[in-house]
């Protein structure tokens, strides 16, 4: 499927600042039973957020109306665990369109390549400088310009640079996906089955 | 340069390199479970596309089923929905489907081995984290998401850079009691759940070759667990001698001609790795987890580290231990439990079911304790009956369910009740995992047994120095 255009991002952003999120906090097991990709995003965080009995836990980020943007800043060795893609979906249907860690879980991390979330790798010192900017100010901008590969503080005007390769970037930069590519070689790969038996 | 056993197998399977991107991955042979291919198959049907290569796709129901009384239509709507898409979806592509009730039917990374359909050398893929586990034998495998799944389906490949490589020695004895999990969760618990992150691990020394295949899947299942993408171990005739016959595998003159490939594949003498790291087996003791993430692990005879002996955050250490109800310095020994869970792709193999046995053998199920047995697959359910292992079970007080994945991730109605703990054989002990507010203490099926039959935390070694006096 075909996504969304990534280029330059430019919002608020929501803290997290917990290490290890694993997927099944992101979105836990019993909300998988779908077999269609929507709805995900009512239960992002579902255990953190709200109590059993559905109403909202107040003291969880999301519930807390100080907070909001396009862009969630969460601690070390974010997306660990399972390899559920609902886990990038519920962010991307809750309304995010990057993920800022300073380390992700390899198959979060291409999920999220996969469907238009960029994943933004940062030092931790800076992702701790983020963290001290929007609890000095939560309204703090942060923007994440793709085609120059840099993520700014807008108040302080300081920068950092992250990786992606470029192969990936074009992707997002024109919302193509790996089927479309992988389609256009499709005789290369017939020609490789036919050599390579069961 | 001389190559390792992973560039060996990954090289061979390259299509086409993308300079500063992604090597286009042929995949030999892809597992399809209901939960994770409904939006792949969507996706094809929404881009006109077929399934390019049904007879290198497998599919099979596992992850929303329920353990009991599976002859019967499933009651959950949402499930039995996600469980009929993927039959419509397998007939409609010409997918060999293994539904329930099918005698192939069980856990997708019990029943690919079982089968035949994991080879050395070859390329595995599916929609599941634990894929990791085919890596046992020799082979590339790891778990995708569903927008990879649909690349799979619709072209047989994925694109994906290829990882740095890491190889773990273990060499000399393995302590009493000691399993294969125990490595594992040792491991783990040094690396941390993210030590092994952009890595794929082989895993080599005396310990994995004197390892069983079954052994040697629970090591490689958990590789995830430390961040890797997945972790091998190189083929040898332990190997040959479990796939040889086996349905899916090389039969007659191709058995000789694939075998004889197998045995090329290694790490040669002077092969580099980008990280390597040696442990002494001697050091490793039974483990149990204390806390929300497998790499928080300890021998089962120490206490909770204290927050400022621990790497990382001191703000996310404490939270979960309050997540737990433990506290700093606490001894795991003695800590009373309520449910013990013995299955999953880690731990429900014949040989998991064989140790619980050899400790409740003679015993009972303590009264507080409510457990669940849960093998793998039919073919450990048939195996278990057959080698006697039901009747020890039963007569110690324990049932014997159907298979499937059950409470490791807690979909079915296998939930553990908020606020309980399970001492648990499965892979992940994160927040929740096992049902909303449960606790989770990951550990072998030694460990597993004599918590089960106390109903507290026990070193099992108790237990088997009493029955051999006995």
């Amino acid at each position: 499927m075909a996504y969304d255009k990534f280029n330059i991002l430019k919002s608020t952003a929501v803290p997290l600042p917990i290490e290890n999120v694993d997927t099944d906090q992101i979105i836990p097991a019993r909300f998988l039973k779908a077999t269609e990709r929507k709805g995900f995003g009512d239960n992002l965080f579902r255990d953190w957020r709200y109590h059993p009995d559905n109403t909202p836990k107040e003291q969880f980020v999301l519930n807390n109306p100080i907070y909001s943007g396009k862009i969630l800043v969460g601690g070390k060795n974010f997306g660990s665990g399972s390899s559920r893609e609902h886990a990038a979906w519920a962010i991307y249907d809750y309304g995010f369109r990057c993920v800022v860690s300073s380390f992700f879980a390899d198959i979060f991390r291409n999920n999220c390549l996969n469907i238009g979330v960029l994943p933004v790798q940062v030092s931790p010192e800076f992702l701790d400088k983020i963290f001290k900017a929007i609890e000095s100010n939560p309204k703090t901008e942060l923007e994440v310009s793709l085609p120059e590969q840099t993520i700014t503080i807008l108040e302080t005007g300081e920068s950092q640079s992250f990786g992606i390769n470029d192969y990936k970037k074009q992707n997002m930069l024109n919302g193509f996906d790996d089927i479309d590519y992988l389609l256009n070689i499709k005789k290369d790969i017939e020609k490789f089955a036919e050599d390579t038996p069961l | 340069m001389s190559k390792t056993l992973f560039d060996k197998v990954w090289d061979s399977h390259v299509v086409q390199h993308i300079e500063n991107g992604p090597d286009v991955l042929f995949i030999d042979r892809h597992l399809v479970h209901e939960v994770t291919s409904p939006v792949a198959f969507l996706g094809l049907k929404n881009r006109g596309i077929k399934v390019l290569y049904p007879e290198r796709t497998f599919a099979t129901a596992d992850h929303n089923t329920p353990t009991r009384n599976q002859h019967l239509p499933v009651k959950d709507k949402l499930s039995a929905n996600q469980l009929k898409a993927l039959e419509n979806n397998s007939k409609e592509h010409g997918i060999p489907y293994w539904g329930l009730g099918h005698e192939k039917n069980g856990i997708v990374h019990v029943i690919g081995p079982e089968n035949g359909i994991t080879v050395p050398g070859a390329t595995i893929v599916c929609g599941d984290s634990h894929t990791s586990t085919h890596g046992a034998f020799g082979a590339i495998a790891f778990g995708i998401g569903t927008s990879e799944v649909e690349m799979v389906l619709s072209t047989q490949c994925i694109m994906q850079p290829k990882p740095k490589s890491m190889r773990i020695n273990i060499n000399g004895n393995l302590n009493r009691a000691v399993t294969p999990k125990d490595v594992a969760l040792f491991i783990i618990s040094r690396l941390t759940t993210s030590g092994a992150t952009g890595y794929f691990v082989e895993y080599a020394g005396d310990v994995f070759k004197n390892m069983s295949m079954e052994g040697r899947m629970t090591v490689c299942n958990l590789s995830i667990e430390m961040g890797a993408r997945g972790g091998m171990i190189a083929p040898d005739e332990t190997t040959f001698e479990y796939i040889k016959g086996r349905e899916y595998t090389p039969q007659g003159k191709d058995w000789d001609k694939a075998k004889k490939y197998w045995q090329t594949l290694y790490s040669e003498d002077d092969a580099e790795f980008d990280k390597e790291l040696s442990f002494d087996a001697a050091e490793i003791e039974p483990m149990i987890t204390y806390g929300t993430n497998p790499g928080m692990g300890i021998g089962i005879q120490k206490g909770i580290p204290f927050a400022e002996n621990v790497e990382g955050g001191t703000a996310t250490y404490k939270k979960s231990l309050a997540y737990m109800d433990f506290n700093e310095g606490d001894a795991m020994i003695g800590k009373p439990i309520d449910f013990v869970f013995l299955g999953s792709c880690t731990n429900g193999r014949i040989e998991d079911f064989r140790a619980f046995a050899s400790i409740v053998k003679g015993r009972k199920k303590a009264d507080n304790v409510t457990a669940w047995l849960v093998p793998g697959s039919h073919k450990v359910e048939e195996a278990i009956k057959k080698e006697g292992i039901l009747d020890i079970l039963n007569e110690a007080g324990f049932e014997l369910r159907e298979p499937g994945c059950s409470a490791c991730l807690a979909m079915n109605d296998d939930k553990i009740p908020a606020g309980k703990y399970a001492v648990s054989t499965s892979n992940r002990n994160f927040e929740g995992r096992q049902g909303p507010g449960a606790r989770t203490l990951l550990a072998s099926p030694l460990v597993a047994a004599a918590a089960a039959v106390t109903g507290r935390v026990t070193d099992p070694r108790e237990l088997m120095e009493a029955l051999q006096e006995a």
